[in-house]
Parts: structure tokens; sequence; C-alpha cells
């Protein structure tokens, strides 16, 4: 297509599509065969309609991102596509718990939608660095999302955090979407006031500390994410924000002190909060003694869900036990959602595990690669910002649920069962392959000749 | 910008790698521990993932493994004449864990035993559906049978032996219950279990190995081997210094015999143990002292457990008493207490020329496709009493059964030598008493069966209780089966 050029690899991103349409479906005739002993009645169906929105999607990407990086959209497809396997198999061994309901079909609904918002974005946004414009429309908005759920009642099955929003069968997630747009607002918020923050400092104890006006919105993104976690349970979403915040700021001003201010501030935060809030107490207990909730004489509302996910993972062992062929089910009504890290565990097996860690660990270092390659500031930052929030979730969510730290109650980005989850992350992906497409574009293409 | 992003990129690296050390820690060295960590359920629905080996009597399985196809269990323990064999083969219930055999066999039944290691490998590899090995037990059918339909609705148990190999060819406890009834997890078979576990006749209880019963007048069969085994007396025809009004040594209290007329003073061994009298024994036994009887109870098997492989628990002869209370013990009152299983253990002893033989259950477990991978191989616990003891006492038990309290234990055809026993319990005595008859029979072709029957309360007026009209016949029926007779 352009001579002149990089190769472009859309046909490598083509053939990588086909493997990750065409793993998932094998999978999925693997769970037929171990649990019915036949092939899926849906697996023609299931397989064509993957493949026709790949291929929506890679034929969008020609179109109107040539250059982007190849090997997102075929990772973030295996993922979504290997997650909906699972729900599906989930699915089958229901009836065994209360509260189960046919959710693969729901969530092959989700990625579609997630797919369509995917080719939303790469058609109508022309160039990513037109967020700028946004930056304090989207602070507005991410904490307006954040905020909300606080304002409506919560229900029983939130399990103590407030992090959905529920308009009568439908519920979303706003924290998921408030990801993104905080991302936005960071960096056009950063790439304004990077010179200030990392020049105009005093020298305080060895560490630069910045000036009042510039230290001002920090402080105040700080009380928010520790509000959030105080009035709505979230740990996991203010520990994500404010880590996303850190990065975001360090990658701006390039100083180091602000790392250890961060620290320093995360760790203050977390001892009062720790020290106050029965729900995280809760958390934390379960962390450090998984097994306590199966004692004879448990304390009321101890979960035993860490305990299920590491009898899934000690069963599953080095080889898995199969697809299909688990009990992973007796996680609970999370096997599918915060836990599924813990299903695939069981099934694939550590070795199973390895690989999906690598696929995520793929699409974050895809991401920050963007970010190197990028051109402007404010695609860099937006760049780091989207990864490393990717790669926070990711060790936040499978971190709980391995007990490497106490469970916060995220979802497993393109995995775990959720519509806003789905929606957000593709979304996420096709800002990064803006990103890229532009980075990698051939010829220089400075942001005043851009039609912004 | 670059230098901090790649800094980030580290740190985006060391997260993952983190979440990679962590998961290879759970799932490779921890994972044994957590797979089987008792609340780890998987185990519970392994069990019964696939068809379970059966237990085997007489060539014959005894339990079956169905296909229910259940949600989380795929197939259910059923037992074929449950009541019958339950003492043996105990339950295996997806609810209620399991008992006896089904649990101390479970490796090899489940088919998780290393021995199976490289059966299941061959089978998952040629793709055949994993199997439990099976498990072959010493019990005589007929013998099982006839020990039941014998006890019929009494409360009791019955134990019989081969006394040669020591293998147990009936195992009797009624009342019995049916381990297919709980064996689900259904709301029946709850109810099942709740209703057998509140049951006062305790159905559950293996009486054979797990109840201890004062042995009563059996236990003198003890005392007269002690008696010979210390050269007390030569000869069956000795006369024994015993006064008409035996008083119990620094008491007033007299020990009487079951009846005045009986010709009991200054009688010999043989005359006493026709008649069972107690002041014969009771005073042999207080003369030669609690640590000698005690010695030659221990010989027997008494204050040791037994594992056949289900554990017996111990039958006990006391280590203190005084004098009045050794001669109470000898004649097996007063604190003295054995299982049927032990005073089997006593007639087979005595009809293998002294020697014990170490009681055996299982007789051979092997895999699926039939290959064995144990077998048990006889094993001496003692030689209880010296050969010319054991045959002085087999002149005696014979004996009993020509001219005493167990005619009714006559069999035309073989040789057969036993003990009664009327064993006094509860507050003063005042229970219903005990019915016991301990016995050996044997044909020409030298092959034998060593028996012990015990009923619990079996008449309701004490004058109805005597172990040779109660428990004797049931012993005979055993013995008739167990040799074809």
């Amino acid at each position: 297509m352009t001579p002149q050029g990089a190769p472009n690899r859309r046909n490598t991103e083509l053939a990588l599509l086909a493997f990750a349409v065409l793993l998932p479906v094998l999978a999925y005739a693997n769970v037929g065969l171990a649990i019915d002993g036949s092939l899926p009645a849906g697996m023609l169906g299931y397989g064509l309609g993957m493949g026709a929105l790949a291929l929506i999607a890679h034929l969008v990407m020609r179109r109107w991102a040539p250059y982007a990086d190849p090997l997102l959209l075929p990772l973030a497809t295996l993922l979504n596509g290997l997650g909906v396997v699972m729900i599906w198999r989930l699915d089958k061994a229901g009836g065994l718990l209360k509260g189960n309901y046919p959710a693969a079909a729901n969530q092959l609904m989700w990625s579609g939608l997630g797919i369509a918002f995917f080719i939303v974005v790469m058609v109508f946004l022309k160039d990513h660095r037109v967020l700028q414009r946004y930056t304090y429309i989207s602070m507005a908005v991410a904490l307006v999302l954040l905020a909300a759920p606080a304002f409506f009642p919560a229900r029983k099955g939130d399990f103590g955090a407030k992090i959905w929003i529920h308009l009568g069968s439908f519920s979303i997630q706003p924290g998921e979407f408030a990801k993104i747009i905080l991302t936005v607002f960071f960096a056009g918020y950063l790439m304004v006031k990077r010179d200030a923050l990392a020049l105009a400092s005093r020298r305080f104890m060895g560490l630069y500390l910045p000036r009042g006006r510039d230290l001002g919105p920090i402080i105040a993104i700080w009380l928010v994410s520790l509000l959030i976690l105080v009035f709505e349970n979230d740990l996991g979403s203010s520990f994500l924000f404010f880590g996303l915040f850190v990065v975001m700021l360090y990658v701006a001003t390039e100083r180091t002190s602000w790392i250890i201010f961060g620290l320093v501030m995360s760790i203050g935060g977390a001892t009062v909060v720790g020290a106050t809030s029965s729900h995280v107490k809760v958390r934390i207990d379960a962390w450090l003694d998984p097994m306590a909730a199966f004692a004879p004489n448990h304390a009321d509302g101890a979960s035993d869900q860490i305990g299920q996910a590491l009898f899934a993972l000690g069963s599953g062992g080095v080889t898995g036990s199969g697809l299909g062929q688990g009990r992973s089910y007796l996680i609970g009504f999370a096997a599918k959602s915060d836990f599924i890290i813990g299903s695939f565990g069981e099934e694939l097996g550590l070795t199973g595990l390895m690989a999906i860690f690598m696929l995520y660990g793929l699409i974050v270092q895809r991401g920050l690669r963007t970010a190197i390659a990028a051109r402007d500031p404010f695609g860099k930052l937006f760049a780091v910002g989207l990864s490393s929030a990717l790669a926070l979730q990711v060790f936040v969510v499978a971190g709980g649920v391995t007990g490497l730290i106490p469970l916060t109650g995220m979802t497993m980005p393109f995995m775990a069962q959720g519509g806003s989850s789905v929606v957000a992350n593709w979304a996420l992906i096709a800002l990064l392959l803006k990103i890229s497409d532009s980075a990698r574009r051939p010829g220089l293409e400075p942001a005043t000749a851009q039609e912004t | 910008m670059n230098k901090p992003i790649r800094r980030v990129s580290i740190f985006c690296l060391v997260l993952i790698l983190a979440l990679m050390a962590r998961t290879n820690w759970v799932q490779g060295v921890q994972a044994t521990s957590l797979a089987d960590n008792t609340h780890n359920d998987r185990n519970k629905y392994d069990r019964y993932a696939y068809p379970r080996g059966n237990i085997m009597v007489g060539g014959t399985p005894v339990t079956s493994s169905d296909f229910v196809n259940g949600l989380r269990y795929k197939y259910k323990r059923s037992w074929k004449d449950g009541a019958l064999y339950a003492p043996v083969t105990g339950y295996s219930s997806q609810s209620f864990g399991s008992s006896q055999l089904e649990s101390l066999e479970d490796g090899v039944l489940a088919g998780t035993d290393d021995r199976l290691f490289f059966r299941n490998t061959l089978d998952m590899l040629t793709g055949k559906q994993k199997q439990g090995g099976d498990v072959t037990t010493t019990i005589n059918a007929k013998a099982q049978k006839a020990a039941f339909d014998g006890l019929g609705a009494k409360k009791g148990a019955a134990v019989a032996i081969d006394p040669r190999t020591g293998a147990i060819l009936a195992l009797v406890s009624t009342p019995s219950y049916d381990p297919s009834t709980f064996a689900g997890g259904g709301a029946e078979d709850t109810k099942a279990w709740t209703d057998l576990n509140a049951d006062a006749n305790k159905p559950m209880l293996n009486r054979a190995l797990r109840e201890t019963y004062p042995p009563g007048s059996t236990f003198k069969l003890v005392t007269a081997s002690a008696a010979f085994e210390n050269n007390v007396f030569h000869s069956i025809d000795d006369p024994t210094d015993t006064p008409d009004h035996y008083i119990l040594p620094n008491t007033t209290t007299e020990l009487k015999n079951e009846s005045a007329n009986e010709p009991c003073a200054g009688a010999t061994l043989k005359v006493g143990m026709d008649y069972s009298c107690n002041t014969v024994y009771g005073k042999i036994g207080a003369d030669l002292g609690r640590d000698k009887m005690r010695e030659q109870a221990e010989k027997f098997g008494f204050n040791t457990t037994v594992d056949t492989p289900i554990r017996a628990v111990q039958s006990f002869y006391p280590k203190t008493s005084s004098a009045d209370g050794t001669a109470l013990d000898s004649i097996g009152q007063h604190d003295t207490r054995a299982t049927p299983l032990q005073m089997a253990m006593v007639a087979a002893a005595i009809c293998n020329n002294g020697s014990l033989m170490q009681p055996y259950l299982v007789d051979e477990e092997s895999s699926a496709s039939l290959t064995t991978i144990s077998k048990h191989s006889p094993k001496q616990l003692s030689q209880a009493i010296s050969p010319a003891t054991a045959q002085k006492l087999q002149d005696m038990m014979v004996s009993v059964v020509d001219n005493g309290t167990g005619t009714n234990a006559k069999i035309p055809g073989l040789t057969v030598g036993g003990k009664t026993g009327t064993a006094q319990h509860g507050e003063d005595n005042n229970g219903l008493p005990f019915a016991w008859f301990v016995s050996y029979a044997k044909d020409a072709n030298n092959n034998a069966v060593a028996v012990a029957v015990v009923v619990e309360d079996g008449s309701n007026n004490r004058d109805g209780i005597s172990g040779g009209r109660l428990a004797a016949p049931i012993a005979k029926a055993v013995m008739q089966a167990a040799l074809s007779k």
C-alpha cells in the first residue's frame, strides 16, 4: 500500500487474527467434547461470528489505521474469545449454583458491542490529539462517573463494593470507562503542566517539591481516590487511579521524587483507610488467612472465595485438568467474573496461566512501545497511561485471585464476564491502535499540520 | 520522556513477573497440599466421578457403582444385601463420608492407590475409562447369611474365623442398616442418615468389632488355659479344690453357681466346664492371681487393638484388681470385657493347636483388569497356649457340647467344641444378661471354623436367656454353613 514507508504489517495481523479466532473455536470444541462428548451445536455460528467480527475490525483498520500495531487486535480478540469460552463452559455447569444464568450469550453480545465501539473509535477519531481539547471536561466526566455509584442504592449481590449503577435489570460499572476518560485528563493536564511541575520546585530534604498551585490537583486526585475507597468500598479503582496518576506524573516530569512522594501518600492513605474501614479489614484478613473461612467457627461474612480459588489453582496444578474437566464452579458466582483467572488456572493449569499472563504482558508491552514511538507528548502520555492502567488492573485482579495481594474486586480485562469492562477495554485498544497508527505512519506530520 | 517510559515498562514487567512467580508458587509448590485439602470438595466429587471398584464376597461383587450422571456426582454407590454385609463393607456416601472397607480400601476402590498408577496411565493413554480396583474379602457368603438369619431380629453379633489362617468367614452385627439408603445426597438420604444415627438400637454400630461385652462363662476357656499353662493342673480330670460355698477372697460375699444342684464342689476341670461352675473357675483364677491371668488373656489378644483392617476395639482384662475382683474377672464378669471377634480368636487359637493367627478380612486387592496388586499371607499373632494345653481345652469344649450346656451345637459328622456364657451386666447386674456361645468345628479333612456369637437382651425374661439356648443354635448354623454340612 505504501511502497515508500515501513511495512505496515496488516497481513501479519490478519494471520494472527485467524489464529486468535481459531484457538477459541478449538477450545469451544474441546469443552463440548469434554462435557457432552460431542461438538457443541453452536460451534459453527460462534466461529463464524467471532471470525466475522474480527475480520470487520481488521478491514476497518486497513482503511482507517493502516500503520497501527499488528499485535494488539489479535491479542485482544484471543483473550476475549477465550473468556467467552470459559464463561460458556461455566454456564454448562450452571444450575449448580444459585444466581447463575446463561451468561455466555450476553458476553458474546457485549463483545460484539465492544468491537462495534472499537470500529466507531477507529472511524470517527481522526487523530488522538483531538482528545487534548477535552482535558477538563474529561476530568469532570470521570469524577461524575466515579462518584455516581455512591448515589445509587447498593444491591445485595454487590458484596460490599459500590461500583455499579443499576438501572432496572441493566447495570454498568462506570469505573471501567472512567479509567480511560481519566487518562485523557491526566495526559492533557500533565502535558501542559509538565514543565512547571518538573522545574518550578523547591528542594526540600533531597526531594523536589512542587509549588502549591501545581501540587493542588494531585492532592485533589489523591483525596478523591481515597473518598471513592471510603464511600464505595472500592479498593481496586482507587489503587488503579492513584497508581496511574503517579506513573503518568513520573513520565511527564521525569522526576523520581514523584514516585517517592506518591508511595508515601498511598501508604499513608492505605494505612488510615485500612485501620478505619471494616470492609478493607475483612479483605486484608481474608488475604492473610484465606482458609479461615473454613474454620468451624469462622467470623460472620468471611468469604471462602480466595480459599476456593486457591483450591482450584492447586487442583489444576501444572498442566490443569483440561477445559471442561475441572470444577472451578466451586469458586461460586464469581468463577466467571472477578475470579475467571482461577477458573483458567484450574482447567489450563500453570502452563495456561503463564500463557495468559504473557498475552496481557504483550498487550502492555505493545502499548508502551507505542508510547515510545509516539511523536507528540500527549500521545506518549496517553499511551503510557492506557498501557499501565491495563497492567495495574491485571496485576490487581490476578494478584488478588492468586493471593499475592488483598482481593479488591476488579474485572480481568477482556476475559471476565461484564459488559462495561469488555466495551471499555475494546475502546482502550482502539485508542492505543490510533496512537500507534499515527506513530508508525511514514513521514513526519507535525501536530500543527493536523486539521484540528 | 522515553527514559521514564522505559522504566515504566520495567515496572510493568515486574508486575507481570510477580504474578507469574506467585502462580508458580501456588500451582507448583503448594499445589498438592491445596488439592488434598480437606475443604477442597473436588476430592469428594472425584471419588464418584468414575466407577468405583467392588468389594467381592466369594467371587461375586456385593457392591456396585451406578451411573447417575448427577451434576456433581456421576456415580452413586449401591450395595447388594446391604444390611447383610454392612459390618464388612461399611458405607461410601456422597454426603456423609465413608467407613470400614469402603474407607480403608478407598485408594484401591477409587483407583487412586499408587500401585495402580501404571494401570491408570495405560488406561489414560488407551482412552479407557478410569475405574477403581476390586477388594476381595475372606467372607464366606453362606456362613455370613447363616449368622445373619440366625440373629434375625435379635440384637447381637457373630464372628467366624478360619482357625488355620485367621481368615474371617463371617462378620455380622444386628440390627444392621442398608448403606444404599444414604449413599446419595438427596433429602431422603439425609433423612435416612439422621434416622439411623438417632436410632436407639444403634444399627450402624459394628457390634462384632466395636462393642465390648462381659464375656461371661466363655472366659473360663482362658482361665482353664492359664491353669494348664502354669502347670497348676495337668489333666482335665484333675479334681479341683473347690468348696461347696466359695467365699470371694478377703470378703464375706459368696460366689454362687447357676443352680445349687450342680456338682461343683471339688469338681474336675472337665465337669466344672460342662456345668460352667463359677466357683471352680473363680477360685482357679483367684489362686493364679491377676498377673498370670492377664498374661494368658493378653496372649489371646486382650488389651491390644486388632486391625482386620477394620479396627477392632481393645478387649480388656484389668491390670489392677483385688483378689476378689480377679475371681470375678476369671469368670468373665467384673471388669473383663471382650469383643465377639476376641472370643472367636480364643476359640480359633484353641482349635489351631494354640497358634493364634492374625484375623483378616481382605484376601486380595486387584486392579480393574483383575491384576492382583496384593495378596494376604497368613501371619501368626502369638502362640497363645501350648499344643498340649490346646488339646486339653479341645477335649473340654467337645465335652461341653456332648455332655454339658452346649448340646444345642451338636452337628452330626463334625467334631464340635463349644462353651456357653450368660453374662450379667448393668447396675447391680440388673440388666438382662448377654447370651454367648464360643465354639469351633472340625471335619474329617481338618477343615475348621471357630465361631463366637453374642445375643444382647435376647429375651424378655431373665430365665429365658442362656448361651446354650439362644446363641448356640446360631453358632451351629454358621459352622454348618462354613463347613458345608
